[in-house]
């Protein structure tokens, strides 16, 4: 198992299967708040869904309707379990604020070098901890 | 955080449960960005309390209560309970919205859905928010001054707030906007403080860049290059005027998430190269060439293949006066044979009206829409299938939202292709 530690931006732990990509998302727009489905054209995860999944990403991009595309996954129950991401914005600071999933930023490893999709992943958002089991 | 004397007492209640509860979300917002004090505003735009049929049914359903103010408490401030609503403070803005208060059933919204948002503007009004129903406030009357920290949505007005005006905020969310509007208070971090705004990568324009067209390639390229980074530009940019800025700023806030840009001797805090940079080298220099420009204009018709138009949109963001004497010259008296949708502020179409442009594009077959864009409100012509557009920023977004093909040109490109039907834009 591979302890990644940094900050927990909000509180809560949650663990399940990672969705991994290297490319920042975006919120209206760029996913479906309905599914949690990423419906942007040209994105690695055209087509796939975070609900329930554990969301390793750069970052947000885009509208600034970011955190209420995020919002309204929560309100659809087609949230992420959890966010681990690497570049702060207001937009996922809002975000994961309002989507009140557990979310962890500034690890002291790249965690999108670390952990792959389908890896199980723990998130501990009160102590800005993350632990990762490969698949 | 260190918090003022005001803030803590917003905090403790005493300006009563909406303000605690926004002063609330607006600490677990600023503890998550890691600032460590707030600013004071006085400009705000948002889309406070505006509820698509979804929201209040939502509400209505999981709280007992799908009214104005639940949906402000329970959903803008995350209250976890419903309260009263007070006026808002300073000079609040609303944002575009999801339709067209006279066109909406070509919109394809129900009635139901047009009352819905009439008592939605209705409540703001009331609470002193001025309903411009547009992504463009700086065009219509929200003009701050350089210097000025404000907490601004939408993202093509967020990059021309900064980077054209000199003005400062965050691309801020519909809750913390709102959150705002009843506080005066937004997190000091980021584009707030001074040494966040220096530019961070140099782009050597080569490829001239004049129409709004090329302005609109040069900033969706921007964007992809960039991410969250901020350009300083030099070279070939000419006849940046504010229609110009416009579609460069929304194109790179669209393929990118560029919030803040500079052009040498154009831009008020570019005043020379070594000002923009802060004194600093660039991190990189990126040239933008004849190559370059042909791949974002071949990227930005990448989902463009059958060339028999059905649908020219305009007016992403929202067109302006000046946009609107083009297109009427540019009909020239001749019947269309496409839907023609051209989207504006209330304020602009008002201009509109007097000036006999919205008559020229309406006697032609056109129609002028306010509040809203194909976008936002997700809606095309019945049957529509292939789209012509001149705004990078809606090709980036409208094909995935309402499943059309989309071509990109100029303007003239988009007319040519109303009147024909036919689309034979090409990159000149």
């Amino acid at each position: 198992m591979i302890v990644l530690h940094g900050r927990g931006i909000v509180g809560g732990c949650a663990e399940g299967e990672a969705l991994v990509t290297r490319e920042t998302i975006s919120g209206w727009g760029g996913i479906d708040p309905m599914t949690g489905t990423v419906i942007e054209t040209r994105h690695e995860l055209h087509g796939q869904s975070f609900k329930d999944k554990v969301l390793v990403f750069p970052g947000a991009k885009g509208s600034s309707g970011w955190s209420n595309a995020f919002h309204m996954t929560r309100l659809t129950k087609s949230a992420p379990l959890a966010m681990i991401f690497n570049q702060m914005t207001t937009k996922i600071a809002l975000g994961a604020v309002v989507t009140r999933v557990p979310a962890v930023t500034e690890l002291d490893q790249d965690p999108l070098s670390v952990i792959e999709t389908g890896d199980w992943v723990k998130v501990d958002g009160d102590r800005g901890v993350v632990e990762v089991t490969k698949r | 955080m260190i918090l003022a004397d005001d803030e803590k007492a917003m905090l403790d209640g005493s300006g009563g449960l909406a303000k605690q509860k926004a002063m609330e979300l607006l600490v677990r917002y600023a503890t998550a960005l890691g600032a460590e004090r707030f600013v004071d505003t006085k400009n705000i735009t948002g889309v406070p309390g505006s509820s698509t049929l979804f929201l209040q049914k939502y509400f209505e359903e999981h709280a007992g209560d799908g009214s104005f103010e639940a949906v402000f408490s329970l959903y803008d401030l995350d209250a976890g309970q419903v309260t009263s609503v007070p006026p808002a403070t300073g000079n609040c803005c609303h944002l575009q919205g999801g339709m067209d208060l006279q066109h909406w059933s070509d919109l394809g919204m129900s009635s139901e859905a047009m009352l819905h948002q009439r008592e939605d503007e209705a409540e703001l009004a009331r609470r002193g928010v001025r309903i411009m129903k547009t992504c463009t406030p700086y065009l219509v009357g929200n003009l701050p001054v350089k210097g000025e920290h404000c907490a601004w949505m939408e993202s093509s007005a967020v990059v021309y707030c900064n980077s054209v005006i000199g003005a400062r905020t965050n691309t801020e969310g519909r809750e913390s906007t709102s959150a705002a509007m009843l506080t005066g208070k937004i997190p000091d971090w980021g584009f707030h403080r001074d040494e966040y705004r220096y530019a961070t990568h140099l782009i050597e324009v080569e490829a001239p860049t004049e129409s709004v067209m090329d302005w609109g390639m040069l900033g969706y390229f921007i964007g992809e290059v960039m991410g969250q980074n901020i350009p300083v530009l030099t070279g070939a940019i000419q006849q940046a005027d504010p229609l110009r800025h416009k579609h460069f700023g929304a194109a790179a806030a669209s393929s990118g998430g560029v919030e803040m840009y500079h052009m040498v001797g154009v831009t008020p805090e570019a005043a020379t190269l070594d000002l923009a940079l802060g004194g600093r080298k660039p991190v990189a220099a990126i040239k933008y060439g004849a190559p370059e420009r042909r791949r974002v204009y071949e990227a930005l018709n990448a989902n463009g293949r059958d060339s028999n138009i059905d649908y020219v949109m305009l007016g992403c963001p929202h067109a302006s006066i000046e946009q609107f004497r083009d297109v009427a010259r540019l009909l020239d008296g001749n019947k269309i044979k496409t839907h023609l949708w051209m989207f504006t502020s209330r304020a602009v179409k008002a201009v509109a009206d007097l000036s006999g442009f919205t008559r020229q594009i309406e006697d032609a077959g056109g129609l002028v829409m306010t509040d809203t864009c194909s976008a936002i409100a997700r809606a095309v012509p019945k049957g529509t299938k292939v789209v012509a557009l001149d705004s990078a920023k809606q090709t980036h977004y409208l094909p995935a939202m309402v499943d059309v093909e989309a071509w990109f040109g100029s303007t003239e490109d988009c007319i040519h292709a109303a009147l024909t039907g036919r689309w034979t834009g090409e990159l000149r």
